[in-house]
């Protein structure tokens, strides 16, 4: 009997992994995020495309993205300016410039997988190294740790995130650093708390009892019991990542005007869907690429945390 | 009590110090100061306008150490000092471009914010609670379900798009309300209409979910089945029990957000042209007038620090099992 039992135990993972398989809701969001991020992806493929014929053929570098486009659409024919969606081979319709709706908000996905991508990687080691350093050594570190990023708290999140991108300007990578530098402090905390308990949990103490040394102790039992909240954190992050871009662009504060964002998008759109006729099919196809990822993370994290870590939910 | 509020004021003072220094690396020893002449004069300003305005400013002052001066001068005829006298007592200087009083703009930006804000903090814990009441009565049904879906959805939906939209429908096609601009005393109300609605539409879905979690997590308890074992009807426990037991988590989010009703709504403002705080940052943000910047993030640190405050007197008076140590 106690054999049945023994191989019936699964770990953390594989058991939250049958708990997410087993929510068809969930599952279709898993697969929504997939797509966007293959889509963000295919955008860093670069692809050679010739130019002209014979002797004057001169080769051009571009993603596979343009590429595909290129092919399906054709080139950007600044003629065929605000042509309604779904007319010839424009699916969504084109902006002023006759650029096609679907490449620029095909083009977006890359610029969110971006950042969100750039931002998780400045933001998540921080957090986990401040946030174990603190929990696991109290102490001076700890105070001082914790002072830094109360310190922080205290400034309002999107203020703060105007302040620093007023000082750095304008771009898609200080929009990372940015939002590198506000997103550490929640995850900081979590994982300073964590930690804090897992220090005193009995297989810590047995680990130490038998002599395991600081540096095997933190990375052999408490790192990999940290991963949950990071996977939860980041994907219930993410959402919130694109949402403020799009705030921060439309402000003058975010990406660069030229930069294919669904924040630039939207807020070229902003003056077109007061037009006469209305054009509404910019804001409509920014708006709803971002949606469409928004909606998928929110409602994948829910399912994630659950799974993983329900005690998350209050917070 | 009193004594518990003087100690929580007195914790704050360094994290307040912390904001301060904080904006002094961020806005003064990024930039040079030819730099901020510059930013100020103009692309075209002459050497000897540039020299003059840096020594007026004393930006030309070492930035911890002023070589010049004498004695105990030197530690405290800084740039550094300077900054910190500047917000810690409140004076905060002129605009960049247009040499306004900012302590002044600041006090007359706040009226418009608040007849903003308060209006939308109000409806909104008005109508989230009462809605997640609703929800949670009708717990488990397909109601609850497709009503937490709608949350989701509505959670989802970027504010520009809800502000674009109002804005484009209900003002520009259905003329139901002005679509931009503000007027001081009664007739500020027209122009407040719309911006108050879409406001209310976008934080619902958060609310009403948040507050739902909240109900139910209470729903679960000991003392409900006891209520209901005692033959209390699902009202009276919903209404009477539930409620006053969910007030603490509510008490955190609710009073927490009081103060920053101060700094106004950042997009509603440069949206429909309403004159306050947010919109002022915004402006600020697009001329880089570090200036403002520096005052407002000093300004909402220490809101946050006072919401903290409030939050905490709050649970005592919600929750006699707390005490104040």
């Amino acid at each position: 009997m106690n054999q049945d039992r023994i191989r019936e135990a699964r770990s953390l993972w594989a058991e939250a992994w049958r708990r997410l398989r087993r929510n068809r809701l969930a599952m279709v969001c898993l697969a929504v995020i997939s797509l966007y991020l293959a889509l963000g992806l295919l955008g860093f493929v670069p692809v050679r495309q010739r130019q002209g014929a014979g002797e004057a053929a001169t080769v051009r570098r571009i993603d596979l993205v343009d590429w595909a486009f290129l092919k399906l659409v054709g080139p950007t024919d600044r003629e065929e300016s605000y042509v309604p969606p779904l007319t010839g081979r424009h699916l969504l319709g084109t902006d002023i410039m006759g650029t096609d709706v679907l490449y620029k908000a095909v083009k977006g996905v890359r610029t969110a997988v971006v950042l969100g991508g750039l931002t998780a990687a400045i933001y998540i080691p921080l957090g986990l190294l401040f946030g174990i350093v603190a929990g696991y050594f109290g102490g001076l570190v700890d105070d001082l740790i914790v002072y830094v990023y109360s310190t922080l708290a205290c400034v309002p999140g999107i203020l703060l995130l105007i302040a620093l991108m007023s000082v750095m300007g304008k771009g898609l990578v200080q929009l990372c650093l940015a939002m590198g530098v506000t997103s550490w402090v929640g995850l900081c905390r979590l994982i300073r708390g964590e930690t804090l308990k897992l220090r005193e949990s009995d297989y810590v103490l047995a680990a130490r009892a038998v002599g395991a040394g600081r540096a095997r102790i933190i990375l052999r039992h408490i790192l990999p019991n940290l991963f949950h909240i990071v996977i939860i954190s980041f994907t219930l992050g993410f959402s919130g990542i694109v949402l403020s871009e799009a705030v921060l662009s439309y402000i003058g504060v975010g990406v660069e005007a030229t930069t294919i964002s669904w924040g630039t998008m939207i807020s070229m759109a902003r003056m077109e869907v007061s037009r006469d006729p209305s054009v509404w099919w910019h804001l409509a196809g920014g708006a709803a690429a971002l949606f469409v990822l928004v909606l998928a993370l929110n409602v994948f994290g829910d399912a994630l945390r659950d799974a993983l870590d329900p005690r998350l939910r209050v917070e | 009590m009193l004594a518990y509020v003087i100690r929580r004021t007195l914790y704050t003072v360094p994290l307040v110090l912390g904001v301060c220094l904080f904006t002094f690396l961020l806005f003064n020893a990024v930039f040079s100061p030819r730099a901020l002449a510059i930013q100020e004069l103009g692309q075209h300003a002459e050497d000897e306008a540039i020299r003059d305005l840096i020594h007026k400013r004393g930006w030309d002052k070492g930035v911890v150490f002023n070589k010049q001066a004498e004695g105990l001068r030197k530690l405290t005829d800084t740039r550094f000092v300077d900054h910190m006298q500047k917000l810690l007592l409140f004076r905060f200087g002129r605009t960049q471009k247009t040499h306004e009083d900012i302590n002044r703009k600041i006090l007359l930006g706040m009226v418009p914010s608040l007849t903003l804000t308060v209006p939308i903090f109000i409806m909104g814990l008005l109508l989230g609670i009462s809605l997640s009441l609703f929800v949670a009565y009708f717990r488990a049904t397909y109601l609850d379900l497709g009503a937490v879906a709608v949350c989701v959805g509505f959670m989802s939906i970027s504010i520009l798009v809800y502000i674009i939209v109002g804005q484009l429908l209900l003002a520009q096609h259905m003329r139901l309300f002005p679509v931009y601009g503000y007027a001081g005393g009664i007739h500020a109300g027209r122009f407040l209409l719309l911006p108050v609605l879409i406001a209310l539409l976008k934080g619902l879905g958060g609310d009403v979910r948040f507050y739902r979690t909240i109900l139910l997590e209470q729903i679960g308890q000991d003392y409900v089945r006891t209520a209901r074992a005692k033959g209390l009807g699902e009202r009276v426990i919903l209404f009477k029990h539930v409620l006053k037991n969910a007030m603490i988590p509510v008490l955190t989010r609710t009073v927490l957000a009081i103060p920053f009703l101060f700094l106004g709504s950042l997009l509603l403002e440069n949206f429909f042209g309403i004159p306050g705080l947010g919109n002022m940052t915004v402006e600020a943000a697009a001329n880089g007038d570090t200036q403002v910047m520096a005052a407002m993030v000093y300004l909402g640190a220490l809101l946050f620090a006072l919401g903290n405050l409030l939050t905490d007197i709050s649970y005592t008076l919600a929750d006699p099992r707390i005490r104040l140590r």
